[in-house]
């Protein structure tokens, strides 16, 4: 539904696709996973045909980004970043503006907002303007205007960036529902746990290349699976702990010297972890924490390419930071 | 190799006939007259600086300025609806900044609409705008004193000259906004080459008191040719020594910045 081959696109000096190859199939979620620079809204803005590759082609629904740009457009559905609507307007209007460049007809682009609406739960909203709107509210407004025109392939990028866990939930909810429904999705997230519970496939992308790709249990496997951390509490025992933590597992221990900190990858977490408390008390060794962590996109970096991802700080857009995403080794 | 069955459920509407791309720069031009409406303070402030122009200089200059023939304010009227005309046009720019930063432009290029219908659609919403405050404008004109003496036929063809020269200014308001892609920076751009083009003119003061230099400028530009072309319509004196060079400053404007506005558009 989706391919991408050998896909190249610069910013005068700054490359920003650098030979991008991926393929969707139908009635999947395929997530594109990385840190804000790693090309994902540059690749998501080629397949909307918002910008031309400077090398390579990709097609969506068998139609071609450059070629068959016009038939494309009829088969997709965009919420891009920032919620792309009309402050002015009421979430009905929005919506059935967008019915209109669909061109449906009058009948059926009223019945779509109607339906759209009672979906995103903007029903009570929907004669407002949206000005007046919450930012979960608009953003709802925005992926349900991606639908209206009921496309075969939907792309959202960064879906849930700025929803609180509520509304996040929800959309994730509903994005089942739609794959249910034989739609195909791409997103892109900066959020592992997100790939994780909807992808069917993820791409990592990192300096506009693709580091890695797979079902999210591969990936996590390429890994090491889970890590247990401990924190350390005597300077003078961490170096009995590191030797117990290092025993744990096959995997080399990331050690942190000042913070007193060693985590170990581990494919068997909960027992990892026991193990772990058994030993450290054996010993009298004692600690400020101990606790099993799911890899992070920090984690996923971190293995991958070896360095941390790179957080631009962009005041346009808040994050939610993972609940569990740990400050060790972040340079910011 | 995977097989790709596309289930392409989707119903392609291509190429865009002209039908639906009419339809398509209609919905834009209503989404832009429902903000007018929806933000009427928009539309009072942009009436209520060219009243304070209409007033400033039919009471307060216009005693102190000589104009050849007739009444003051016969004089100033056509100098203050090409004026407003290309005041408004000023709002091209803003909105169309506006929407591009707040990411509804992407939305429309990702649309299986007519690539030139949000730029049709804005200019034309400005262009309705446009009727709505000269109408207004003649009003105010009427009150203080302006009078037609052109011949119905003379009158509508001056308002429908002015119409036409704020159109396609807009297009240069566009081609603008899509390029400096910030409101802000859209609405210092925008005002910059007004100035010189409204005051440098004979809008509001015969030109046969500037320097040569100056007067050479004055006496070729648009601002002034579309004012003289109006005033003499107004007026019943011979005005298409004026009307055809207005007429080549409007094509050339379309000419050169359509074209660009577009691909500004294409390219933002």
């Amino acid at each position: 539904m989706i391919e991408v081959v050998g896909v190249k696109k610069a910013f005068g000096a700054t490359v920003a696709l650098d030979g991008v190859d991926l393929t969707a199939e139908a009635g999947r979620v395929i997530a594109l996973l990385g840190p804000n620079g790693a090309g994902k809204t540059t690749l998501v803005r080629v397949l909307t045909t918002l910008l031309r590759p400077d090398e390579g082609w990709a097609k969506v629904a068998g139609f071609d980004v450059i070629k068959d740009a016009v038939s494309l457009r009829s088969c997709i559905g965009l919420a891009g970043q920032y919620a792309a609507v009309d402050e002015m307007l009421t979430g009905r209007e929005n919506l059935e503006l967008v019915g209109r460049l669909y061109h449906l007809d009058k009948v059926e682009r009223r019945q779509r907002a109607t339906e759209v609406l009672e979906l995103f739960d903007l029903s009570d909203a929907a004669d407002r303007q949206v000005k007046t709107y919450s930012g979960g509210m608009r953003r709802r407004l925005d992926v349900g205007a991606s639908l209206v025109g009921r496309p075969p392939v939907l792309i959202l990028d960064e879906p849930t960036t700025g929803l609180d866990p509520r509304s996040r939930l929800d959309l994730w909810q509903f994005i089942e529902s739609l794959v249910n429904d034989g739609t195909t999705i791409l997103l892109t997230t900066q959020y592992l746990e997100e790939a994780d519970r909807l992808a069917h496939q993820v791409v990592v992308l990192d300096s506009g290349k693709v580091i890695a790709a797979g079902t999210s249990d591969q990936l996590k496997d390429q890994l090491g699976g889970d890590m247990v951390e401990a924190r350390v509490e005597r300077e003078d025992q961490f170096d009995a702990a590191v030797t117990i933590m290092s025993g744990l597992d096959d995997g080399a221990p990331q050690i942190d010297a000042p913070q007193r900190r060693i985590s170990i990858p581990t494919r068997n977490g909960p027992k990892t972890l026991m193990t772990a408390a058994r030993l450290l008390d054996e010993k009298g060794i004692e600690l400020d924490d101990l606790a099993l962590h799911r890899p992070s996109l920090d984690d996923v970096f971190l293995a991958l390419t070896g360095h941390v991802a790179e957080q631009e700080v962009d005041p346009g857009v808040p994050t939610i930071p993972p609940s569990r995403r740990r400050t060790r080794g972040r340079t910011t | 190799m995977n097989e790709m069955t596309p289930q392409v459920r989707c119903k392609v509407t291509t190429p865009a006939t002209p039908l639906i791309a009419l339809g398509d720069i209609a919905a834009i031009t209503r989404r832009y007259i429902m903000h007018f409406w929806r933000v009427p303070q928009l539309l009072v402030f942009s009436i209520i600086q060219p009243i304070m122009f209409v007033l400033l200089f039919r009471y307060v200059f216009g005693g102190a300025i000589n104009v050849p023939g007739g009444s003051y304010v016969d004089y100033l009227m056509p100098g203050i609806f090409v004026q407003t005309a290309l005041f408004g046009g000023a709002g091209t720019s803003i909105g169309l900044a506006f929407d591009l930063k707040g990411g509804i432009i992407d939305r429309f290029r990702t649309l299986p609409m007519a690539r030139s219908a949000v730029l049709a659609g804005r200019t034309t919403a400005d262009l309705v705008r446009n009727v709505m405050v000269i109408v207004i404008m003649l009003i105010v004109g009427t009150l203080v004193g302006f009078r037609f003496h052109g011949g119905l036929g003379n009158d509508i063809l001056g308002v429908l000259l002015v119409l036409a020269f704020g159109y396609a200014f807009s297009w240069l308001y566009a081609t603008i906004g899509l390029l400096v892609k910030d409101p802000e920076t859209a609405q210092m751009a925008g005002f910059l080459p007004l100035f010189p083009l409204v005051f440098a003119s004979s809008a509001f003061v015969p030109v046969e008191t500037m320097p040569s230099w100056l007067r050479a400028f004055a006496e070729h530009q648009p601002v002034s040719l579309a004012v003289n072309s109006c005033r003499a319509l107004f007026n019943a004196q011979p005005a298409w020594g004026y009307i055809w060079q207005l007429l080549i400053w409007i094509a050339a404007i379309c000419v050169i910045f359509i074209p660009l506005a577009v691909r500004a558009y294409r390219r933002a």
